[in-house]
């Protein structure tokens, strides 16, 4: 265990600059004492009423009516809402346009939510909710990829990416594997569920508070709903308890149905989910299905690969399509496809419309392909770390992805084989196979995986950001940006590179709330491009207040703007050290400006939509895990012993806050292929709906050696003080769990090509079979 | 912590969409009770609260009647830890600790106690307590939403450790196992729960236990009347006799199954009848032949009681439950209950435990205690039902001690090691003389409609050969007796193939293999 002896990280290193030094995430103090505000905590205005969603008790049917006489009966209750209340368009302003706001016309899933019951509390409005009847002829539901596939049922048009003949490269090839296997979807499980609160106030005007990664959609889908302009509405978010993706579109729904009761009711309205219904009305990661054939030589290196991708949508688009796209574009994750076919299916089901989750698409695309070269490498009686390395994209040749893209930045090669070797994998896997050999019952499995993950939203639009740096007269600074917090430490990292611009303490740099009304047009907080984007938007405010300061100063001292330093809370030329704050009092008394705006968009991206060829990333994000697991081969539970860590996030801003996005995001993929099964029933009613029975990793799953490291080098492209995105690749470096509990499967004689994700207990014990 | 699965929320909500007539449940909710007061210490202050209904949750008080929002709602089921809060009790003039979720806890049943929240921990001027200050520390707070529960996890550590001494990884996991994080991984908080007994403690953060211990004896000089709303009788016969007199109250422990009645089936009780005040039954008596558990001793408790006499139970008891639930809900409880899933019932039927039901009986002089007592797996009669009468209550549960002689294990097969309910759960007691099977009682969960008894299989072992040819008949036996279930846990195939490869385990074990579980792996770090 490497942790015990680890000592307390003290953020108070007395740096020059703010950034690359592992500072508290801002709101820890408050957060350890219960003082940080989430929404639900925000002191009720007068007059405030609570929502309950009416749900959907069948998958699939016509809807003839819905009857909340029952309801409306009950003390306390003070409406019903449904699509009749929609001053707007009946539909939300999805992508797609393809989803109700209120079910209508035809039921699509359980727990499709009909209309609302408001009443004076939360309780009242749910339990008579639940007194709501439902009139539906129920139809048969399509409740798997596959059944959707063979009605050629979608959500959006499939999708074919190729190069080359791979049909003829596998005709070729010395050797050729065919499989198919299914990856589950995954819950959210951010700790605080989904919440809206909704205040209707002057002449049309709303303020909305929402638990959002996407304060500006939320802004949009209300308006639209309210048939109001953009401008009407205002949505703030402080923070959000949890987020990884379930929060970009999926917060816009409460929100939407939220201000639709209290326009109608001229009421504030807040709308709280339950955690059971919380999980049977938002969608979750995409369960994926998949079959492949694919064609290598006797060291394992492809030659063709053709490969079906069927992702489960859900009943509506949402997020499908770039979902699945980035699906596509990490099909390879470090290898190199030559001549390859993918296609891609967007299947349409009677289930929650699946939606962004960490990664969005990205792990279902890795983990094909490792399962392909793990696959191999057991065909041909080979180290599987080996045909890896032999298929890793070169650095001149062989180095450019099947979407045409080149990849410029690679770093696999070192960054494995450093891990290999600082890990000691190569022996362990030796150990591992003469321990196993005298075990009759535990059987241990090892695996080495890299991730290679695109940086930047494929949709080249969402590539820009904006930020705001006030100046008070007392020296003190606010920054706001168009970014949310969700734990990630977003704030504090802005914080971090604003005071490195004005050359002041970390602590004179306050970050207030996502508010559409401060940074307009803002896109999700998501992609992993929180930092890179906000960040360097933050960073240009604060500098065209600087350049105004130093423009000041320069004229002061008789001196060239650029002679002037900002450093330590001083403000430095040759001939004078001033102090920050007098410099801040003086230019204001010289009716100097002391506020900016800062505007950045990433360069260098584009991408065709329709052909999926270009370059849609800035730059990719790499590391590495080895994982050993041991299963029990009478039972199939099994357990995470050892992670051995390298990851590149280019120059940290701060490291503390990268490792933790590193280390959770490993746990939570960990999770996503072992213990966390979404079980739907021939009805299409989820079962696992509450933590009770969906199992997220808990404190005892945690592996005894857990071991993480940075890769020393700055991202070679021209990013926010060197810096990488931290928040989605890590999540991938799970695979390798995966991938070591398929080893062990192998070792104890079983079928590894024949086991799914989640490894739970029960698939690793059939596929031991 | 549910006790049973999902499915039963399932038939209770599209019941209720599809079927019930509204003027049934209607009725019961318009039923407006008059709330009771409830009295409970907060930062050294006692807090009043009027007119609180006997079903309101501790959390739904702190938050909604008090304002107090450090305490969180993640779950509403006692299975995420956000809402975890500290009670602080008078034992034997000295204050204990348990943390325990509030969300399904209800809310008088803390009348007389103290209660820490996050927001009570800081000295008044700021100073963060060291189960804070090594959270900030370590990193261990991001969203930050799970995080009072976990600051408040580690403040009973901490005061049960006599100041965060001590504490290895294995403990802390342990003892964080019902707090969930979805941001961290988890090792930075590990780390803080191993390092705050390193940081200083503000003079302001000191809790003083001899003005607490004794504000906390002026609270409950004040008792609530007899014939109230919520009923907490401090003596076994005031217990008996309140049931006699309210066969319709609601019978309630620790409600770590109860409470999920009320926060998700969306139950009302006009009154509940709370067993966890008497003090008779809040005890474990100790006996030359077995030990009693009272009905009032928490699943903490009682499982220590065991673990004392039974070493090899230690893990089974922490993985029974995370230890919120553990602090809060009692082994009687657990038992009454008669859930299929419950894991206590197939270890206690292996043991042989037997439970005793009493009830007030009246007589010419007024009245007095009657009792039977009956092998547990004889309680159940069905799905949930057992042959209590109406004014019966489950008091005591006799486990035989050791005798040295028998092989013992008891094993637990679930998605998640740790905070998860059984697929499939069996245990067994045999004492193997000359080679032969002289005593066998088998325990099994998960595969039928009660807790039950492997009487079949027993008798497939009994007088037989302790070998191979044994082993296989009896696993053939243990497949044949229960026709599981398929639900979202595991499919009865996998459950029917466990139940017997978990025998088969029993076989290797009882042949002295060694390293055959992956627990056994914790020694065997070297390696990695």
């Amino acid at each position: 265990m490497n942790a015990p002896d680890l000592k307390l990280v003290v953020d108070n290193t007395p740096a020059t600059t703010a950034a690359g030094v592992s500072r508290f995430h801002e709101s820890a103090r408050a957060q350890v004492a219960g003082a940080a505000t989430y929404i639900d905590d925000i002191p009720e205005v007068r007059g405030t009423l609570h929502a309950a969603p009416v749900c959907s008790p069948v998958a699939h049917g016509v809807l003839r009516g819905i009857d909340a006489s029952a309801a409306l009966a009950v003390p306390g209750v003070h409406a019903f809402i449904g699509p009749d209340d929609i001053p707007g368009d009946q539909m939300l302003a999805a992508f797609a346009h393809d989803e109700p706001v209120f079910a209508q016309g035809t039921v699509q899933f359980l727990g499709q939510v009909g209309g609302l019951i408001v009443a004076d509390d939360v309780m009242t409005a749910r339990r008579a909710a639940r007194l709501v009847k439902w009139d539906i002829e129920a139809l048969e539901p399509v409740l798997t990829p596959q059944q959707a596939h063979a009605k050629q049922s979608y959500v959006l048009p499939p999708v074919h990416v190729t190069r080359g003949d791979a049909a003829a490269a596998l005709q070729k090839a010395p050797h050729t594997l065919a499989g198919a296997f299914e990856v589950g979807g995954q819950e959210h499980f951010y700790l605080e569920g989904q919440i809206a609160y909704v205040l209707p106030l002057e002449q049309q005007q709303w303020w909305v508070w929402s638990s959002t990664q996407h304060p500006g959609e939320v802004q949009h889908w209300v308006s639209h709903a309210l048939g109001l302009s953009n401008h009407a509405v205002t949505v703030e978010c402080r923070r959000m308890g949890g987020g990884f993706g379930g929060k970009e579109t999926q917060a816009g729904h409460l929100a939407v149905w939220a201000a639709i009761a209290a326009n109608k009711l001229r009421r504030p309205v807040k709308l709280r989910l339950d955690r059971d219904d919380d999980f049977m009305v938002t969608g979750k990661r995409h369960p994926f299905a998949y079959s492949y054939r694919v064609g290598f030589d006797d060291r394992g290196r492809l030659c063709g690969l053709e490969l079906d991708m069927l992702a489960n949508c859900g009943f509506s688009a949402d997020l499908s399509g770039p979902v699945a796209d980035r699906a596509i574009f990490h099909a390879d994750n470090a290898y190199f496809l030559e001549d390859v076919a993918i296609h891609s299916y967007r299947c349409k089901t009677n289930t929650q419309s699946h939606t962004a989750y960490r990664g969005f698409g990205g792990p279902q695309g890795v983990i094909v392909i490792e399962r392909i070269m793990g696959d191999i490498a057991r065909h041909l009686g080979i180290d599987a770390l080996d045909v890896r390395l032999a298929n890793l994209y070169g650095i001149t040749e062989r180095n450019v992805t099947h979407y045409q893209m080149t990849v410029e930045d690679n770093i696999l090669e070192p960054l494995m084989t450093q891990l290999a070797l600082t890990s000691g994998y190569r022996e362990r896997a030796e150990q591992i196979a003469q321990w196993n050999a005298s075990s009759p019952v535990i059987k241990r499995g090892i695996s080495l995986t890299p991730v290679k993950f695109g940086i930047s939203f494929t949709a080249t639009l969402f590539n820009q950001a904006g930020a705001l740096v006030h100046v008070y007269t007392d020296g003190s600074v606010q920054v706001n940006h168009g970014g949310t917090e969700m734990g990630q430490g977003l704030n504090t990292k802005v914080a971090a590179i604003v005071a490195d611009e004005l050359g002041v303490p970390f602590e004179r740099v306050l970050s207030t709330a996502s508010d559409t009304s401060k940074v307009p047009n803002a896109s999700a907080t998501a992609a992993s491009s929180g930092t890179d984007l906000n960040g360097r938007a933050a960073q240009f405010a604060a500098r065209q207040v600087r350049q105004n300061l130093a423009a000041f100063v320069a004229g002061l001292d008789g001196v060239g703007a650029g002679a002037v330093r900002f450093e330590n809370g001083q403000v430095i030329t040759e001939k004078t050290t001033r102090s920050w704050e007098s410099v801040v009092g003086a230019a204001y008394a010289n009716r100097i400006q002391l506020w900016s705006d800062g505007f950045y968009r990433t360069p260098k991206i584009h991408y065709d939509k329709v052909t999926m060829l270009g370059r849609p990333f800035y730059y990719f994000a790499y590391g590495a895990a080895v994982t050993e697991v041991a299963i029990d081969t009478l039972t199939g539970e099994s357990r995470v012993l050892a992670v051995d860590i390298l990851h590149d996030v280019g120059r940290s801003i701060n490291p503390a806050i990268d490792i933790g996005q590193i280390e959770g995001g490993f746990v939570q993929g960990m999770g996503w292929l072992t213990t966390e099964q979404l079980v739907w029933n021939g009805k299409g009613y989820l079962q696992t709906h509450a933590p009770s029975t969906y199992k997220i990793p808990a404190t005892g799953d945690i592996p005894a050696h857990f071991k993480v490291d940075l890769w020393p080098e700055p991202n070679r492209e021209d990013n926010v003080h060197g810096s990488k995105a931290v928040g989605e690749p890590p999540f991938m470096l799970a695979i390798s769990v995966f991938e070591a509990l398929r080893d062990a499967v192998a070792q104890a004689g079983g079928r590894p090509e024949a086991m799914n994700a989640p490894a739970t207990a029960e698939e690793v014990l059939n596929s031991l079979a | 912590m549910r006790a049973d699965g999902g499915s039963g929320i399932l038939a209770i909500r599209l019941s209720i969409c599809c079927a019930t007539p509204p003027g049934a449940m209607l009725s019961r909710m318009n039923a407006k009770k008059p709330g009771q007061t409830l009295r409970f210490l907060r930062r050294g202050e006692a807090v009043t609260v009027h007119d609180v209904a006997p079903d309101r949750t501790l959390l739904d008080l702190l938050r909604e009647d008090l304002h107090l929002s450090a305490t969180k709602e993640g779950c509403g089921e006692g299975d995420c830890g956000a809402c975890t809060v500290v009670l602080g009790e008078a034992v034997d003039g000295r204050l204990t600790y348990k943390a325990i979720n509030s969300c399904i806890r209800l809310a008088h049943s803390v009348d007389g106690m103290a209660v820490y929240t996050a927001e009570d921990i800081a000295s008044p001027s700021g100073e963060l307590h060291p189960a804070q200050e090594a959270m900030v520390r370590c990193h261990g707070s991001q969203c930050g939403f799970c995080t009072p529960g976990f600051v408040m996890s580690l403040f009973g550590l901490y005061q049960n450790t006599g100041g965060g001494q001590g504490i290895t990884r294995e403990q802390a996991q342990a003892d964080l196992s019902g707090n969930l994080c979805r941001c961290t991984g988890y090792r930075p908080i590990l780390d803080a729960a191993q390092q705050m007994g390193a940081l200083p403690l503000p003079a302001g953060c000191t809790v003083d236990e001899a003005a607490t211990v004794a504000a906390l004896r002026e609270l409950k000089k004040k008792k609530p009347a007899a014939d109230t709303p919520y009923l907490r009788p401090t003596s076994l016969s005031d217990l008996l006799q309140a049931r006699a007199a309210h066969p319709q109250a609601q019978v309630v422990a620790g409600t770590t199954d109860v409470g999920l009645w009320v926060t998700k089936m969306h139950k009302r009780f006009p009154q509940i009848l709370d067993v966890t005040a008497a003090r008779e039954l809040q005890r474990v008596e100790t006996y030359p032949h077995h030990i009693a558990i009272g009905a009032a001793v928490t699943l903490t408790d009682a499982f220590a009681a065991l673990v004392k006499e039974r070493p090899h139970l230690q893990t089974f008891s922490q993985r029974f439950a995370g230890l919120p639930v553990r602090n809060s809900g009692t082994l009687g409880g657990n038992v009454a209950n008669g859930s299929p899933i419950g894991d206590s019932m197939p270890l206690l039927i292996a043991l042989g435990a037997s439970v005793v039901l009493m009830r007030w009986k009246k007589t010419k002089a007024g009245g007095e205690i009657a009792h039977r007592e009956l092998r547990l797996e004889d309680l159940y009669t069905g799905y949930r039902t057992n042959v209590m009468r109406p004014d019966e209550l489950l008091c005591w549960i006799k486990v035989p001690r050791p005798t040295g002689h028998a092989l013992e294990k008891v094993y637990k097969i679930s998605k998640r090691f740790d905070d998860d309910i059984s697929a499939v759960c069996l245990a067994i007691q045999m004492t193997v003389k000359a080679g032969v099977v002289q005593q066998v009682s088998i325990g099994a969960g998960g595969v039928a409609a009660t807790p039950a008894r492997a009487r079949q299989t027993e008798a497939a072992l009994l007088g037989q050969a302790w070998n191979e040819d044994t082993v296989m008949a009896a696993t053939a036996a243990l497949r044949a007796e229960f026709q599981p279930i398929s639900d979202m846990r595991a499919s009865a195939a996998y459950r029917q193939t466990v139940q017997g490869n978990l025998l088969r385990r029993f076989w290797l074990e009882s042949q002295g293999q060694q390293a055959i579980n992956l627990e056994s792996l914790k020694t065997l770090e070297a390696l990695s």
